[in-house]
């Protein structure tokens, strides 16, 4: 069933488990909102200098916009910035990939639980859901280093 | 098959209808329960508006050759018919928009604009009410905002009901305009107008109505509705998107500014001032929706050969049934009334934990269509504590069938995500 491709197990698990759900001190806090749906997240950042040590984060949302969140901080949280923007980037590119790019092991390798959302890219409705945290995450971050491309918004 | 009193023959009318016969994902029966956001045309409106393309096309009130001239009868025709429709006391009064948004937005920039005694000031008040489309709340805050008048509105009761308790202290003496929904887009509540009007009404007040989700589902009578505006949309009521009305009582469109400027509009227009056409044209600057109109005039007829009281009749018996049905699935939350008294043919709920996307997600992949998110009336879900709400709305092709669907969807939804 197609739906299955969306819904991944591994997906259906973040939701019902998020990881390192919970605001904790950050360095920014951003609130992101989907307006179509009312999907919503408040995200904090801290970083230990270019590492980062922590993403906390709170949100009330559809099951593929807060297992994104749970999967964002399993990954992010303990890695050097330069490789969260790799896996971000990569993430953006698979999400906006309309179902077209079947992930390699490469890209996987990169990803990690974050390729099951590559079925969720066939949806157009569900991809902005799926990227809320992410954005989130990004302007933040941008804060945080004083970025010049800050983006208030995911819409 | 479920069989109600007062049901229209759906099976003869669905015949109308070409995309209700369409399967999606791999062959699963489209059941279509959005009609609170769009409804679906029939044959006989599609008709009208190839042959108005395919014979009789040309712009309004301009020319004198044929084409001109028939596209101007039949875009009159129209109004004729929308006047009829709504039982208007002059087809002077039907001002064609695009959508119902513009005819509020219309409405909020005559009074912005107006001279006294309609003018909207720092020194008056404007009442909305919390269950609202954005479409009649946000029109209304750049108002404020712009004049500097202070924008109050009725709460909502537990029940999804107005709270009219202290409607002597939110319509005040200072209050220049009372604009309402008839029936909630996201609530399904049909809302009580006299008692509103009559308050209105004691202190000067003008009445506007957004009759959107009322107009296509129940016989209208502007002047038994006593409002001084009246505004809905065309597809939501069978016809066409792109094509809105506002009706006005005639001497307050004479006596109200226009808003937009320019061709069709004017009387005259010299390089130092302008005058204006009268009402309707006054505020119906600019090339119209003219196939639109056109094409909601045929939707009107439509409607009326089936007979707008006999829609009601379906509607309220596909909605008694739906909230019997569905008050059978567990953890189901109806948010809005609860029966079918005074309630229209829309039902938002809550299942569970469940978020309304991944309702609508599993819901879509089975053929169901409804509707998920805040409709449009964000304040009614954080007047709820709710994040967003699934939506089944109905309309006069719907069948109980229908219903037992949503209702077997629903199960495997909570299946699903058990």
């Amino acid at each position: 069933m197609k739906l299955d491709s969306m819904y991944q197990e591994v997906i259906l698990d973040h939701y019902k488990n998020p990881h390192g759900r919970g605001l904790r001190d950050g360095d920014a806090e951003v609130h992101h909102v989907n307006p179509t749906c009312g999907d919503e997240i408040t995200l904090r950042v801290k970083y230990d200098g270019t590492k980062i040590e922590d993403v906390s984060y709170e949100g009330q949302g559809c099951s593929i916009s807060q297992a994104s969140a749970s999967v964002l901080n399993e990954l992010l949280v303990g890695k050097e910035l330069a490789d969260a923007q790799k896996i971000q980037e990569t993430f953006l590119e698979l999400m906006q990939s309309k179902g077209k790019i079947e992930p390699d092991d490469a890209m996987e390798e990169v990803l990690e639980d974050a390729v099951a959302f590559a079925g969720v890219s066939k949806y157009p409705a569900r991809v902005k859901c799926a990227l809320l945290s992410w954005m989130a995450w990004k302007d933040a971050t941008a804060q945080v280093l004083g970025g010049a491309d800050a983006e208030r918004k995911t819409a | 098959m479920t069989q109600l009193p007062g049901l229209l023959d759906t099976e003869a009318l669905r015949k109308d209808f070409p995309i209700l016969d369409r399967v999606v994902h791999d062959g699963r029966k489209l059941v279509y329960l959005d009609n609170a956001a769009t409804s679906q045309t029939p044959r006989q409106v599609l008709d009208v508006l190839s042959e108005y393309y395919e014979q009789h096309n040309a712009n309004v009130h301009r020319g004198v050759h044929v084409l001109a001239e028939e596209a101007t009868a039949l875009y009159e025709g129209a109004r004729d018919k929308v006047a009829e429709f709504i039982n208007a006391p002059s087809r002077d009064e039907v001002i064609f928009t695009k959508n119902a948004s513009e005819s509020l937005n219309l409405v909020a920039n005559m009074l912005g604009w107006a001279d006294e005694p309609y003018r909207v000031d720092h020194e008056t008040e404007i009442v909305i009410t919390e269950m609202e489309h954005h479409s009649n709340i946000v029109p209304w805050q750049l108002l404020a905002q712009r004049t500097g008048a202070k924008l109050k509105w009725f709460g909502l009761t537990d029940d999804g009901r107005l709270d009219l308790s202290n409607i002597d202290e939110i319509i005040t003496e200072k209050t220049k305009i009372v604009s309402f929904v008839l029936v909630s887009n996201i609530l399904g509540t049909l809302n009580p107008v006299e008692a509103i009007v009559r308050r209105a009404q004691e202190v000067g007040a003008l009445v506007c109505i957004d009759a959107s989700q009322a107009a296509p589902h129940m016989p209208m009578d502007v002047q038994s509705l006593q409002a001084d505006f009246v505004a809905f949309t065309g597809h939501k009521m069978c016809g066409p998107t792109g094509i809105g009305v506002l009706w006005g009582r005639q001497e307050l469109l004479e006596d109200l500014p226009p808003f937009l400027g320019g061709g069709e509009m004017i009387e005259t227009v010299s390089m130092h001032s302008s005058t204006y056409a009268p009402a309707p044209h006054k505020f119906e600057a600019g090339t119209p929706p003219i196939s639109q109109a056109i094409g909601l005039g045929a939707a009107i007829d439509y409607l009326n050969s089936i007979g707008m009281d006999k829609i009601l009749a379906h509607e309220h018996a596909l909605t008694e049934y739906a909230v019997k049905r569905l008050g059978e699935v567990p953890d189901l939350r109806i948010i809005g009334p609860t029966t079918a008294e005074d309630r229209g043919a829309a039902i938002s709920f809550t299942l569970g934990d469940i978020h309304p996307h991944d309702v609508g997600q599993v819901l879509d992949e089975q053929g169901i269509a409804v509707r998920v998110g805040h409709h449009c009336a964000r304040p009614v879900c954080l007047r709820y504590g709710i994040p967003a709400t699934t939506r089944a709305s109905f309309y006069l092709y719907s069948t109980p069938a229908e219903i037992d669907a949503l209702v077997d969807g629903l199960e495997h939804v909570r299946n699903f995500f058990g």
